[in-house]
């Protein structure tokens, strides 16, 4: 398991480099960084003046050793817009996103695990098949266009929520569901499909044998194991929605990292877009090496393999 | 592919092939799919107008079962007065072409990745291997955004840029199929017949790990579908004037209180065209019996 562990930690790094150079690369090859700074107004002069202060007349090589150093203090740039420092801007944006993306989850999961118990315990059953159909269509819309009519119905027609912003918690509750519900299917598939394998399986019907009431059955023993399996997907997904919150949160206004990401690329704000890359890559990066990890711990196959 | 070599897939392929009638969600999806496309081949034959004459007098007009509906123009008009079902009818054509161009580049990379690493093995393997986890790692849809704000979005960049990233899942399942087929008999005999590398991995085994890679493929179609859309909706995508599904969403948003057809109509054309290549994917893996 320590061999695993250093293994798919060493690859986790190599991965964080890779996406840094990519990201440097692509902010200061594809465009040139100056006319961001300067606006595309600037002459000539005022172009080179910048180059200078900023060292983008240095080889590239020097400027990415000198961004990998900036960035092993903690320091991520400045803004081009405001000059503020890039991590400040991301900080005051971070609480929003991360409220966004656990409400999201906990709706997906709220929805996910009780039907997909409800479904395997039917299995075949009309119920069964409403989940499954459920799961199908709510994989095939478009989460934009869910936030759009849940914005037509909900506050529009009914008049009952807040549509833009992010103000109050009632602010948080379309958009958590825009984005929960784009989670919610292959969750729920998961579910039913380890509750039915596990329904199945010889110590449920020892225990059923023995005479333990349905109730103990289902909640002490097939629900713990049929959800290790979810655990990781869970992961996988959160990382998912970070990176589908940059729909959502420009669609409800809502002030997270998401929506600051929209704005800066709008805006060709270099520094602040290459960090939020690096930093949801790394989120992402982080989740996928603790689902590994949790799929490693639970089937022992998975450890001698990678 | 008309490879006579072994089939190694386990199963009787004849009982599969009755199966296909039989699949409800298989034809439901088929038929979806071949109705957009058709659409998408003939769109000027089909639509009523020009999709980018603009009648100014005929801002906004709602479909036909509504009141004040105009005569002629079925779906209604958007806020440039452009009649809205020959803009869906084109619409088409956007999310078709780009679906089809993108999973072409995006397998041609993946799959060749793919089976390279899983036939050679060794430092090579775990080189690629390395490289499908980088692209696992990358937020598909923000990097997709990022760069097309930098390059600048068309519809060139955008198919480039989601072709170029969705290429993971065709690599990580050919890696796997090449794996367990590179010790085949009938692999082992092309090469003592003395066949090329290239020759074994295209005629070879290419169509004997097709099964599960056509499934990916139709899983990475739907994404295609749904990033094209989410570019063009936050206006990094697909320009304007054309008539992308994703990019009317997004010009339709700031009428839809008032004119709410504007934004649910585009909206079902992605939904079906997604749910139809979904049920489409998960209908093949049935019968294919591509289970991964």
């Amino acid at each position: 398991m320590l061999g695993f562990l250093f293994r798919r930690s060493l690859l986790a790094l190599f991965v964080v480099f890779a996406i840094s150079v990519i990201t440097f690369v692509l902010s200061h090859v594809a465009v040139d960084p100056a006319t961001g700074i300067a606006g595309d107004s600037a002459t000539d002069a005022d172009l080179a003046a910048i180059r200078v202060q900023y060292g983008f007349d240095q080889p590239l090589m020097t400027q990415y050793a000198g961004y990998l150093a900036d960035l092993a203090r903690g320091d991520l740039g400045r803004s081009y817009l405001s000059g503020e420092p890039v991590g400040q801007i991301i900080a005051e944006r971070v609480p929003a996103t991360a409220l966004l993306a656990c409400l999201s989850l906990l709706f997906a999961l709220g929805i996910a695990i009780p039907l997909g118990v409800l479904a395997a315990l039917h299995a075949n059953s009309w119920l069964d098949r409403m989940a499954l159909t459920l799961a199908v269509v709510g994989q095939a819309v478009p989460n934009f266009w869910a936030g759009l009519l849940l914005i037509l119905l909900f506050g529009i027609k009914l008049g009952w929520l807040p549509i833009s912003g992010s103000d109050s918690l009632a602010h948080f509750i379309l958009p958590a569901i825009t984005l929960g519900s784009f989670a919610m299917p292959a969750l729920m598939r998961l579910v039913r499909a380890g509750m039915i394998e596990v329904l199945e399986a010889d110590y449920i019907r020892t225990a059923r044998a023995m005479g333990l009431g349905e109730g103990q059955i289902l909640f002490k023993y097939a629900l713990r194991n049929a959800v290790l399996p979810v655990i990781s997907l869970t992961a996988v997904q959160f990382g998912f929605m970070l990176g589908g919150s940059i729909v959502v949160e420009s669609i409800f206004a809502v002030q997270g990292v998401g929506y600051l990401a929209w704005q800066s690329m709008s805006r060709s704000d270099m520094p602040v877009i290459q960090a939020i890359v690096l930093l949801i890559s790394m989120i992402y990066i982080l989740l996928t090496l603790f689902a590994d990890l949790a799929n490693a711990a639970l089937d022992p196959r998975i450890r001698s393999k990678a | 592919m008309t490879d006579t070599s072994p089939d190694t897939t386990a199963g009787a392929p004849a009982i599969r092939r009755l199966s296909v009638r039989k699949h409800l969600g298989f034809m439901i999806g088929a038929g979806i799919l071949g109705a957009i496309v058709l659409v998408a081949v003939f769109a000027p034959l089909i639509a009523p107008h020009d999709p980018y004459a603009q009648e100014l007098a005929l801002r906004l007009k709602p479909p036909f079962w509504h009141d004040g509906a105009e005569p002629g123009y079925l779906l209604g008009t958007d806020a440039l007065g452009r009649d809205y079902l020959s803009r869906m009818i084109y619409g088409a054509r956007i999310s078709v072409a780009l679906s089809f161009g993108a999973i072409l580049i995006s397998g041609l990379i993946g799959i060749t990745l793919g089976m390279v690493a899983g036939y050679f093995g060794g430092w090579v393997d775990t080189a690629i291997s390395a490289l499908i986890t980088t692209r696992l790692s990358l937020p598909v849809v923000l990097v997709a955004l990022a760069i097309v704000s930098i390059v600048g979005g068309s519809l060139t960049v955008v198919l480039l840029v989601i072709g170029l990233l969705l290429w993971d899942q065709f690599a990580v399942v050919a890696r796997t199929a090449t794996m367990k087929l590179r010790n085949a008999e009938y692999v082992a005999s092309a090469q003592a017949m003395g066949a090329s590398r290239f020759h074994i991995l295209t005629a070879e085994l290419l169509p004997n790990i097709s099964a599960p890679l056509i499934v990916v493929a139709t899983v990475e179609m739907a994404n295609a579908v749904l990033i094209e859309a989410a570019l063009s909706f936050l206006g990094l995508g697909v320009q304007a004037p054309l008539p992308s599904w994703g990019l009317m969403l997004s010009e339709g948003k700031n009428f839809m209180f008032f004119s709410p057809w504007v934004i649910t109509l585009p909206g079902l054309c992605l939904f079906f065209l997604t749910l139809s290549i979904n049920l489409l994917g998960d209908g093949l893996r049935d019968i294919l019996g591509a289970r991964r």
